[in-house]
């Protein structure tokens, strides 16, 4: 699969602080890639240096295997992008702000295609409204509707579904799946929601204070199988000295204040059940918290967390 | 490049805030024609009072005097010094507004340089401020002269009275609203280098008007040390050169003679400042510009 | 070159009293006339064109300068291009005869008005005996300093009205503070005349094309 981004030992150094620090990453052609981190880690910074918006201190960044310093018009030709907030005109209507974008993106868009677009992400009966009579929700899709309808080969997602309900966001992630899966666009997607992520992504880069903390293909990243479980009893103190003597020591990861942490495989659950009962322990609630999201706090947040380098 | 102009032209008279420009000229016009209609002789008893003791000055003489001609330069002493705040409105958003929604990041996104974007974005604003000034000439000029009517153009300088022939006037008027256009494309400049800095355009607005104020009254200033040292560099001192379209040559005789400019050369000697100072305000702004992190 | 002198010795015999009379004769066939005429105005502080103008005047004083369409500055005192004005007196002159100048060969007289509530206070007169025309006159007034006349005449020499009048007259000084003008300065020196005095005066030049004598002139142009 051809690189659609190769980024190579980036850094942008602010007066006050490194924002990024020699991050090195590749995007393949049709791939959603998923770039997380949490607040301040640097991926915004990253996002705005792809898209010129910033200039790196060092480093080097080719997409479609050109240099975007020397080929900046004509990469972006090619690209979409929300960064942030979907910010637009908001004295303008919709469908007025569509057009405008368009144009600027050096692509002749015809009125029925800027209609069809709005049509795309539901706005099409709001194509007149003002944009300030709109929701967050219509303006993060309209944002959607102007980073795409200019048919770009490469989208670059920022916090995609900010501002939607859970309905917006099922729509964001088959659009996300049908330009990725049928159209062959390829998508960089910031987000937080971690759960979204494991459903649409098949690579990814976490970072941590503009380091690269882990890049690779999802699956090979981490296996979904692989749950960590929340178990809260009647009496955790004692339940976890009773689990620490026995044979489901080798599940127990550690103590909280409010539960004891299991790590398991999900084939290990019905068992470790079982084995609970029979030794009387009165569970309260058994919660399986979900594994990228975890993976994500383990390598970012958990005070035992060991940074995997390249 | 013609169709980014475009855009920006329609974004510009998009927005309700554009208009007041052009509202605001036309009420300070209409309001000075409305006062001069019903008491213009007034205002020229205070100009003829040192005139009065040794030439007549009859009801008649001083209907006359009060032309279209007459009134529309009196409109631009006026106006000319307002213009440039009105002028500012709209240049000193033209980054900074941009930076404020939040719509500039997107914007550079684009395909489109940012060399480009700039020189689109000042170009709209100068076909604004033409806009502008047509607008005044229209209701300014053309309307006072529909109003009182046309006859020779008398205008009272503080030591020297000019007459010129009425047929002698309609040309001085486009050449001055050309000059009036290059002097506020001055201030548009400046906004606009301002505009780079700001996330909001109250700012770089703000900022202009009190650059061009402090700067105007310097170039007022008769003290000495100032005449040498500062003024000739003040781009305000250039500004008001448009006047010198009305400073007509005379003979030995006094009797002026048609077609003339007094000081043709130190009006384009003025307007060699203002150009320099155009390029430098906007070479300027782009230079920063290319090199600005957009965090906005 | 006896008729010469002969000539010469009775134009000499001529009193100042019949140079004032024949003088006086002349201006008396007018009772009125319109004329056109273009008029330069040389004042040190306006710039002006040349103006069409019409001059109405009336017995025995009544003069008046108009730019019909146009504008002009009119001086104040023009009533006194009209020398009939110099002769508008209810007690009567002295008359004093300075004799003749040598290089106009005109003959100077000085004529002082006996009413002492007269405004003008002296007049000068150098007169061409021969065409009982006055071709410069010089009146000093109470209240608005000296005027200068210069005549050319042609062919309206009969009726002693000139082709051509040179007014010359006081002016006070023009200043407008610069709060009122917003002047522009562009650099050019003031013009300076090398005579501080000519600063003081003003000169307005009047060439006449077309008389229209005695056909009656209405009142009301005067007001």
């Amino acid at each position: 699969m051809s690189a659609v981004i190769q980024v190579k030992h980036l850094t942008k150094d602010f007066k006050e602080l490194k924002a990024v620090s020699d991050l090195s990453f590749t995007v393949d052609a049709g791939q959603v890639y998923g770039f997380l981190g949490q607040n301040g880690a640097g991926k915004s910074t990253t996002i705005r240096m792809l898209l010129t918006l910033i200039k790196p201190t060092s480093g080097e960044i080719e997409i479609f295997g050109l240099n975007l310093h020397k080929h900046r018009n004509e990469i972006l030709r090619q690209v979409g992008a929300i960064i942030e907030r979907p910010d637009l005109y908001k004295y303008l209507t919709a469908l007025e702000n569509l057009r405008i974008f368009a144009a600027m993106s050096g692509v002749k868009v015809s009125e029925k295609k800027l209609m069809e677009q709005l049509e795309m992400v539901g706005l099409a009966a709001r194509a007149h409204s003002k944009v300030k009579t709109y929701s967050q929700g219509m303006k993060q899709r309209l944002g959607i509707a102007t980073a795409l309808v200019h048919d770009p080969k490469l989208i670059i997602l920022d916090e995609p579904t900010n501002g939607l309900d859970p309905q917006g966001i099922a729509d964001i992630r088959n659009l996300i799946l049908q330009l990725s899966r049928e159209m062959n666009k390829t998508l960089l997607i910031s987000s937080h929601l971690l759960s979204e992520m494991e459903l649409i992504a098949d690579s990814m880069i976490i970072i941590d204070k503009g380091i690269k903390v882990v890049e690779g293909k999802v699956n090979e990243l981490f296996d979904p199988a692989e749950t960590v479980v929340e178990l809260k009893t009647t009496d955790d103190a004692v339940a976890y000295e009773r689990l620490q003597q026995s044979g489901l020591q080798q599940f127990v990861s550690g103590k909280r204040n409010d539960c004891i942490l299991l790590k398991l495989h999900r084939n290990d659950t019905p068992a470790v059940l079982k084995e609970l009962v029979q030794m009387n322990i009165n569970v309260i609630s058994f919660h399986s918290r979900h594994s990228l999201e975890d993976y994500f706090l383990s390598l970012t947040g958990h005070p035992n967390a060991e940074a995997i380098t390249n | 490049m013609l169709k980014l102009l475009r855009i920006e032209l329609f974004k510009i008279f998009k927005r309700p805030r554009t208009y007041i420009a052009f509202g605001a000229i036309a009420a300070v016009v209409i309001l000075f024609q409305v006062g001069m209609k019903f008491d213009g002789k007034t205002y020229l008893d205070l100009v003829l009072n040192n005139v009065s003791d040794s030439f007549e000055v009859s009801d008649e003489f001083k209907s006359k005097l009060l032309n279209g001609y007459f009134i529309c330069f009196a409109i631009l002493n006026i106006l000319l010094i307002q213009m440039p705040l009105l002028v500012a409105l709209v240049a000193g958003d033209a980054i900074a507004g941009e930076a404020n929604m939040g719509t500039l990041r997107l914007s550079l996104t684009k395909p489109v340089s940012r060399t480009q974007y700039m020189l689109v974005k000042f170009m709209a604003s100068i076909i604004y401020t033409l806009l502008l000034l047509i607008w005044l000439a229209v209701l300014a000029l053309f309307g006072s002269m529909l109003v009182f009517g046309t006859n020779s153009l008398v205008i009272f300088r503080s030591e020297v009275i000019e007459q010129m022939n009425s047929y002698d006037v309609m040309w001085r008027y486009f050449a001055a609203f050309g000059y009036a256009a290059v002097a506020l494309t001055t201030v548009s400049a400046l906004a606009f280098l301002l505009s780079v800095f700001a996330e909001n355009a109250i700012g770089p607005i703000i900022a202009t008007m009190s650059i061009v104020i402090v700067l105007t009254i310097l170039s007022e200033f008769n003290i000495p040390i100032y005449d040498k040292t500062v003024k000739p560099y003040l781009f305000t001192t250039h500004m008001v050169a448009w006047k010198g379209f009305f400073y007509v040559q005379a003979d030995s005789d006094n009797k002026t003679i048609d077609g003339t400019i007094q000081n043709l050369p130190a009006i384009l000697r003025s307007m060699g400042v203002l150009v320099i100072y155009i390029v430098g305000f906007v070479g300027t702004a782009i230079w920063i510009f290319r090199r600005k992190d957009i965090l906005t | 070159m006896v008729l010469l002198l002969s000539m010469v010795l009775l134009v000499n015999a001529q009193t100042p009293d019949d140079v004032i009379k024949n003088v006086k004769a002349k201006l008396d066939k007018v009772n009125d006339y319109q004329a056109k005429g273009k008029m330069k105005t040389n004042v040190i502080f306006i710039k002006a064109p040349v103006a069409n103008v019409k001059v109405y005047y009336k017995k025995p004083n009544k003069l008046r300068i108009n730019n019909e369409s146009g504008i002009s500055f009119i001086p104040k005192g023009s009533v006194n291009i009209n020398l009939g004005n110099i002769f508008v007196n209810t007690n009567g002159f002295d008359i004093i005869d300075m004799g003749i100048e040598a290089k106009t060969n005109l003959r100077i007289i000085k004529l002082l008005p006996r009413d002492e509530n007269s405004d003008v206070v002296l007049s000068t007169l150098y007169i061409d005996e021969s065409q009982s025309l006055i071709k410069k006159a010089t009146t000093t007034t109470k209240e608005n300093g000296t005027y200068e006349l210069h005549m050319t005449y042609g062919k309206y020499a009969d009726y002693g009205l000139a082709d051509k009048v040179i007014f010359s007259f006081n002016i006070k000084d023009y200043k407008l503070p610069k709060g009122i003008t917003f002047d522009y300065d562009d650099g050019s020196k003031k013009k300076e005349s090398p005579d501080k005095l000519k600063d003081k005066k003003g000169k307005v030049e009047i060439t006449y094309s077309d008389y229209s004598i005695n056909k009656g002139v209405p009142d009301s142009i005067f007001k």
